[in-house]
């Protein structure tokens, strides 16, 4: 059925457009019914989204290669797992993706905020409905789903490194995370708009805010994941343009989800507050540009396409359109209150902001300097990897370090003597462990040691948070210390889920430097019964064995493994040959040791027809301690974002007694 | 194809009924106006959330000095001007409270903020 599809598209695209230039005029003119007719409109735009959506599904589940984008995407001999994947797998899917969840999300925001924050979600739709507008365009007039041809006998297949399980839910995760970052700026232009810039739109936003975070910060990870099991070169994280373009605005999302505190607690950053969500959301759209426009070539992106000067376009006019708001609110947005002292837990804040700033801009600029590059001199120079580390170094280890300084000082202003007094116990903890790995060898990398060194004092710095919280509890009156635990965390979700949260970021640089700082590479071609020793481990090359999957030839060496004199098992590693996509993709062996959190990675580069294998294997210590820090992440941001009904009622009263009654 | 095109029709048709369901249920309403905060409630739900503020970073203050993490010097120098800055607040919001009393007859009742340092 393309043809309610199609359809279903065109009345979405009507209804958003409607709600835009309606929003617009009944906040403008304060018509109250029409208003509500603009918001009805957009939350009808999600279910005709849904319906456009569920004829795609179904013409993938049923292979009607009818449809132009299930031929191109997806065979007869697909898995079904893979075949919905194909959803978001190609670009008219993914960005029907887009509109579906954003409809959804906008039409959520609006009831579930329209109890406390009536008169900001008035200017709220009409933004929403703009971004919407443009998406439906897409999809209806330049990127449709819904084309059709005379339907080949089987359909062109999906590329082999996407029939991944991680493949599932990687791209979800991350149109999560992009079109969530639309909540924020919605509601940041909605208070521009409307001159409203009390701390409402602040509120509203900051489980929004979070809850795209994690997704994004979940999502990149499963994609490390991802680019570390499947697509076989030894890495999770190749600073490609594409993985670039999810980290940018999550650095700056992360950035304002610290701000916001400031302009809670005392009232200041105002300005900075709506310029970081502006760039978030900003660099979420240059991130969808960068996969869909085809400007750069990375595994990620989709092909060459005409879709590439129409984002550029609403890039350009959605940063101009915010930064002039910004201007004209500007007297509206002075805080009334100043820094008061460079060491205090405000200015640790600040800090931490211009940190994770200077790291986004650097990225954005080793991911842009290729195709300035190109277009200024016909050659596009691609910034290396020693580029980016550097940028990590000087702006991530400092960071790392101020994650364990912030939290301890006072806010406003804080004496050196209870600096001495607070950092004297984390201060000597990390001390100590340096020297230890110093003396254990660990001066072969300097970065690494300054990593696990500060990822100490955090550490530490968290753990006498938690221990210092549930004492103070138990002196309250808690029965138990259990009880003290749990009466810490449900009282101070958002503050002692943020240290779960820093915990997992402690995980994650101890595992970044342990696999990239301390591992351990070698490479030889083997014959049956030949061995290679790497990393105190030795392989001995057993067999070749070729069987058939439902999709592909999968040809696989087994390898013994052992570590001393101490028998391991075996790994396999290999190859897929894809029948119908005509490709070969790389299945590598890996061996986790679950006590170290090492693993033993193993690539069969080239598989000559002699049987002889070329093997590249690397021992990577600690790397499992990030895939730990992502379940670590997960559970500190569901915390932090579990809601809070206390802090809802508060809400509505306080907006009641300013006279907003909730029964209006 | 005919029936994905009576589907679109009846599609289409839902959504205009949607969203002309405002004026259909309210087609002579007594007043089109948008229910928005005036001046003077504006100006009040500053003060509220300075209240709040000022209240929130005392708790603050009070749970990180009770746990250790504010020490005794950092505590004495920060806890008199939270407190004097909450008290003004509170005194911000009544004289607002007695300003609108004496105006107009309350719409609703308000509590005497000041009740809450006691």
């Amino acid at each position: 059925m393309p043809e309610l599809g199609r359809a279903a598209l065109v009345v979405t695209l009507g209804l958003v457009a409607y709600a835009f230039v309606a929003g617009a005029v009944a906040a403008h003119l304060g018509r109250r019914r029409l208003a509500q007719s603009a918001q009805n409109a957009l939350i009808a735009a999600f279910f005709t989204t849904l319906i456009a959506s569920l004829v795609l599904v179904a013409a993938l589940l049923r292979h009607d290669f009818s449809f132009t984008y299930v031929a191109r995407t997806t065979s007869e001999a697909l898995p079904t797992g893979y075949t919905i994947s194909a959803f978001w797998g190609g670009q008219e899917g993914s960005l029907l993706l887009w509109l579906l969840i954003l409809t959804g999300f906008g039409a959520a925001a609006v009831r579930l905020n329209r109890r406390w924050a009536r008169d900001l979600i008035v200017w709220v739709v009409p933004v929403f409905a703009a971004v919407a507008t443009f998406f439906a365009f897409l999809v209806v007039a330049i990127a449709s789903p819904f084309v059709t041809q005379v339907a080949p006998p089987d359909g062109a297949g999906m590329t082999p490194s996407l029939q991944n399980p991680y493949m599932l839910a990687h791209p979800p995760l991350l149109y999560l995370g992009y079109v969530g970052l639309t909540v924020p700026f919605a509601f940041a232009l909605g208070a521009l708009l409307s001159g409203r810039l009390d701390e409402r739109w602040l509120i509203a936003t900051r489980r929004w805010t979070l809850f795209a975070w994690t997704a994004l910060g979940i999502g990149q990870l499963l994609g490390a994941h991802w680019a570390y099991v499947e697509v076989g070169w030894g890495g999770y994280y190749a600073w490609d343009p594409v993985e670039n373009a999810a980290l940018m605005p999550w650095l700056a999302a992360t950035a304002f989800l610290h701000s916001v505190m400031i302009q809670e607690k005392r009232g200041m950053l105002r300005i900075w507050n709506v310029l970081l969500v502006i760039l978030a959301f900003s660099l979420s759209l240059f991130g969808t540009f960068l996969t869909r426009s085809g400007v750069v070539n990375s595994i990620h992106s989709f092909t060459q396409s005409a879709i590439g000067p129409w984002f550029l376009a609403f890039i350009g006019l959605t940063v101009a359109v915010s930064l002039t708001l910004v201007f004209w609110r500007l007297p509206l947005l002075r805080s009334p209150t100043k820094l008061e002292s460079p060491i205090s837990r405000e200015a640790a804040f600040l800090y931490n902001n211009l940190l994770l700033l200077a790291l986004c801009l650097a990225i954005l600029w080793g991911v842009v300097y290729p195709m300035l590059s190109e277009a200024i001199r016909g050659e596009a120079v691609v910034l290396g990897r020693s580029y980016y580390d550097f940028f990590l170094r000087a702006f991530g280890l400092p960071l790392l370090l101020l994650m364990g300084i912030g939290p301890l000082i006072a806010w406003r202003r804080a004496s050196l003597r209870s600096l001495a007094t607070a950092f004297r116990w984390p201060t000597l903890v990390a001390l100590s462990t340096g020297v230890v790995l110093l003396v254990l060898g660990a001066g072969s990398s300097t970065p690494g040691l300054v990593a696990y060194t500060f990822s100490t004092f955090v550490g530490a710095t968290i753990v006498m948070e938690f221990a210092r919280g549930t004492r103070a509890r138990k002196a309250l009156g808690a029965a138990s210390w259990l009880g003290a635990f749990a009466s810490l965390m449900a009282r101070n979700r958002r503050r002692y889920g943020g240290y779960v949260v820093h915990a997992s970021i402690v995980l994650l640089a101890i595992g970044i430097a342990g696999s990239s700082a301390f591992d351990t590479v070698a490479e030889a071609k083997l014959t049956q019964g030949e061995s290679l020793a790497v990393g105190g481990y030795t392989l001995v090359y057993k067999s070749l064995a070729e069987r058939q999957s439902a999709n592909a030839t999968e040809i696989r060496a087994t390898l013994g493994v052992q570590r001393g004199d101490k028998e391991l098992g075996t790994l396999e590693a290999g190859k897929n040959a894809y029948t119908i996509e005509q490709q070969v993709s790389n299945e590598v062996g890996i061996r986790s040791d679950k006590l170290t959190g090492e693993d033993l990675f193993v690539i069969a580069e080239q598989i000559d027809p002699d049987g002889s294998v070329y093997f590249r294997v690397f021992v990577k210590p600690l790397v499992n301690l990030i895939w730990l820090a992502g379940l670590v992440f997960l559970l500190g941001s569901l915390i932090t974002l579990w809601p809070d009904r206390r802090e809802q009622r508060r809400l509505v009263a306080r907006s009641s007694e300013a006279g907003l009654a909730a029964a209006r | 194809m005919t029936i994905a095109l009576l589907l679109a029709a009846a599609l289409a048709v839902a959504c205009v009924v949607v969203v002309a369901l405002p004026f259909l249920s309210e087609p002579d309403p007594e007043t089109d106006e948008l229910d928005e905060l005036d001046e003077d409630e504006r100006r009040r739900l500053e003060l509220l959330e300075e209240r709040d503020r000022a209240l929130s970073a005392l708790k603050e203050l009070e749970f990180d000095h009770r746990t250790g993490t504010i020490t005794d010097q950092d505590y004495r120098e920060e806890v008199g001007p939270l407190r004097r800055e909450a008290a003004t607040a509170l005194q911000k919001l009544d004289r607002d409270a007695r300003g609108q009393h004496a105006a107009t007859p309350p719409k609703r009742g308000t509590s005497d903020e000041s009740a809450n340092l006691r």
